[in-house]
């Protein structure tokens, strides 16, 4: 707990307004960056020798669409309207063309856990993409050359282009895979499925034929115990 | 003959030194290799997003199949990042347990590692003993979970169920009865830890016996030094954790460094290597078997004199006993809540990642007050490791890429996802 602290306060001398948003959460260090700062900001985690981050464990994209938002909902029962359970868009819940594509912001970002050997130290940062035009966070490949791999698994499965990138191909999907399966709005049973097809003698494409069947609805639910247990941690950190 | 300079060959996905689905798309000039290009993907289930569709708890039986050679080392990442999230410790003997399961686990990948990669450069008779080792370790996972592979055993807030207070015993057969059929079941008088006690007397012989096999032999180490050579600062680039990293000369334990479970009151070392080349890392992986049959041992020791519960007494997060719920009506309703929606988990992120045998599985959450998570990813080991094939393999001979993914220890299950 105390390594975090004092890693916030020196984040917070060193970078000042290139790093915002700092948040202490179970032991963890969350803090983002802008892309124009991206690079500038973790090559400086990497070389300063009171950070020394000499490793980026992990890359990942995330897709903010439907963040916080139940399917089961419980707020407006009667004795008159009973509305459980309607407003079901969670995964695995609709077809493509049900999909919904609104826009919101802060949508997609790109978030990296580097290590720190030396100090023996984590910090996890966020880049969010732009919201309008191109969906772009620079790349880190020159900074660690172990992004190489994890920013073109993030490109493959969420579409954020990594400008700056030597090789940004698809990697985890099929050879000529559309579309980018781990966003939101990309339903959970695909769009496409494959058999062998005996009369043309190979395998074929067609449209999936299962419906989108999920059981257990997300159910949204702020229990009183872990205020409780969020107010003592807020209080520990 | 001279016109054609390099070529390309294709190496996989079928083929069986590729440890699964590994399609390697090899640039050759002559014998020797310019470029290599890793195709994974093959095996993409994609767990991480079936994850988001189901309550937390439903996911903890397909950590099992990403690293399906380290089972139980993946749920306890995942388990401890809901752990994390939630707020809750796993009572000290379920610590134990899951700190003697890890190690078993350890133990089972690491035979699996060496049988194989031996048969890869041609030392056939290990596989087989080390497949017969495996099956006693086997017998403990189907003990105490019932399943020999896929365990689905650890929750979070402890695991699943106390270690059994006997273990099932061969029944007699045309071929196996009278003095052999006692034999065979010579280990399986008493409990498991009785049997987990015998194993851990037995192994190191048999480890010494590995060493004979293949330390000092020649073809062995002509297949394996200064062969795929990583320096310490770019295993450090290049995202290596685990034995790849140690086997390159730096000291970086999970277990020691940011220690979990009951890993701070066992007493082991950590092994590290001088050259990082591939018989480095063999020598690592040999001398980790031996300390985490050290830790299985203390950890037998523990268990058998501290007996306590192994889940947290929190019915919001563990299910109340069958015998309460027919009893009592609070008991009841939570048993239904949580077998139907689920415990909902605060708004939140958290990693946790634990030392896996193929080095640091971690597994990243995010949650939004609800009862699934809303994004979780998993970051496995071999992904990073792979990603450094052609880095490793090129200006070198072809057979030479055999022994580079051998000792990458990669399985396709956790790449992929």
């Amino acid at each position: 707990m105390n390594t975090t602290t004092s890693l916030e306060k020196k984040l917070k001398a060193h970078f000042g307004e290139l790093i915002t948003n700092i948040v202490v959460q179970h032991g963890e260090l969350t803090a983002e960056v802008a892309p124009e700062n991206w690079q500038q900001v973790c090559t400086q985690l990497r070389d300063d020798a009171q950070f020394s981050f000499e490793q980026l464990i992990d890359l990942c994209g995330i897709d903010y669409l439907t963040f916080g938002e139940g399917e089961w909902n419980t707020d407006d029962v009667s004795s008159t309207g009973f509305s459980r359970g309607i407003s079901a868009k969670g995964p695995g819940r609709f077809s493509w063309e049900e999909r919904e594509t609104e826009l919101i912001e802060k949508r997609f970002a790109a978030v990296v856990h580097l290590l720190s050997i030396k100090h023996n130290n984590r910090i996890r940062l966020k880049c969010f993409a732009p919201d309008s035009g191109v969906l772009a966070v620079p790349s880190l490949v020159k900074v660690w050359a172990g992004a190489d791999w994890f920013e073109r698994e993030a490109f493959d499965l969420f579409g954020i282009i990594f400008i700056g990138h030597p090789d940004l191909r698809r990697i985890l999907t099929d050879y000529g895979f559309i579309g980018h399966p781990f966003r939101k709005d990309f339903p959970l049973i695909g769009n496409v499925e494959v058999r062998y097809d005996e009369e043309k003698g190979r395998v074929v494409y067609e449209p999936v034929s299962i419906e989108p069947r999920v059981t257990i609805p997300k159910t949204i639910r702020k229990d009183a115990r872990y205020a409780e247990n969020q107010e003592q941690l807020e209080g520990d950190s | 003959m001279s016109e054609i300079k390099n070529y390309t060959i294709n190496f996989g996905p079928q083929h069986p030194a590729a440890h699964g689905v590994l399609r390697l798309i090899l640039e050759m000039d002559g014998e020797v290799i310019v470029h290599a290009d890793p195709h994974v993907g093959l095996l993409h289930r994609g767990t991480e997003k079936l994850a988001e569709s189901k309550p937390f708890n439903h996911s903890i039986g397909y950590m099992d199949r990403l690293d399906y050679v380290s089972m139980m080392c993946n749920e306890h990442g995942y388990v401890r990042s809901i752990e994390k999230l939630l707020n809750i410790d796993a009572p000290i003997r379920a610590q134990y347990i899951r700190t003697m399961f890890d190690e078993i686990t350890r133990i089972l990948n690491h035979l699996m590692w060496i049988g194989t990669h031996g048969l890869d450069l041609g030392a056939m008779t290990l596989f087989l003993y080390a497949f017969r080792e495996r099956e006693y370790l086997m017998d403990c996972y189907e003990a105490v979970s019932g399943a020999r592979m896929h365990a689905t055993y650890y929750r979070p807030g402890g695991v699943y169920r106390d270690l059994p207070d006997y273990m099932p015993k061969h029944a007699e057969s045309k071929w196996t009865k009278g003095k052999a059929l006692k034999q065979v079941n010579a280990w399986r008088e008493g409990s498991l830890l009785d049997f987990i006690e015998h194993f851990t007397n037995y192994f190191p012989e048999k480890i010494a016996e590995y060493n004979t096999l293949l330390t000092d032999n020649r073809i062995w180490k002509q297949r394996t030094v200064g062969i795929g050579v990583v320096s310490p600062e770019r295993a450090l680039q290049l995202g290596f954790t685990g034995p790849m990293l140690r086997g390159s000369g730096i000291e970086w334990d999970l277990r020691k460094k940011q220690t979990y479970a009951a890993y701070d009151k066992v007493d082991f070392d950590i092994p590290v290597g001088v050259n990082g080349d591939c018989y480095d890392r063999y020598l690592v992986r040999m001398e980790e078997m031996v300390q985490s049959n050290k830790i299985i041992a203390q950890c037998v020791k523990w268990l058998k004199d501290n007996p306590g519960p192994v889940m947290l007494d929190d019915y919001k997060v563990a299910p109340p006993s069958r015998e309460m719920m027919k009893n009592d009506m609070e008991s009841l309703i939570h048993h239904f809540k949580l077998f139907t929606e689920g415990y909902t988990v605060p708004k939140g992120e958290a990693y946790a990642a634990v030392e896996a045998p193929k080095g640091e599985f971690g597994v990243y959450l995010v949650a939004d007050d609800s009862n699934k998570p809303f994004r979780m990813k998993v970051r496995a080991p071999g992904f990073a490791h792979i990603s450094a094939m052609n880095e490793m393999v090129k200006g070198s001979m072809l057979a030479d890429v055999v022994s580079v993914i051998g000792t990458m220890d990669i399985v396709f299950g956790e790449i992929d996802r």
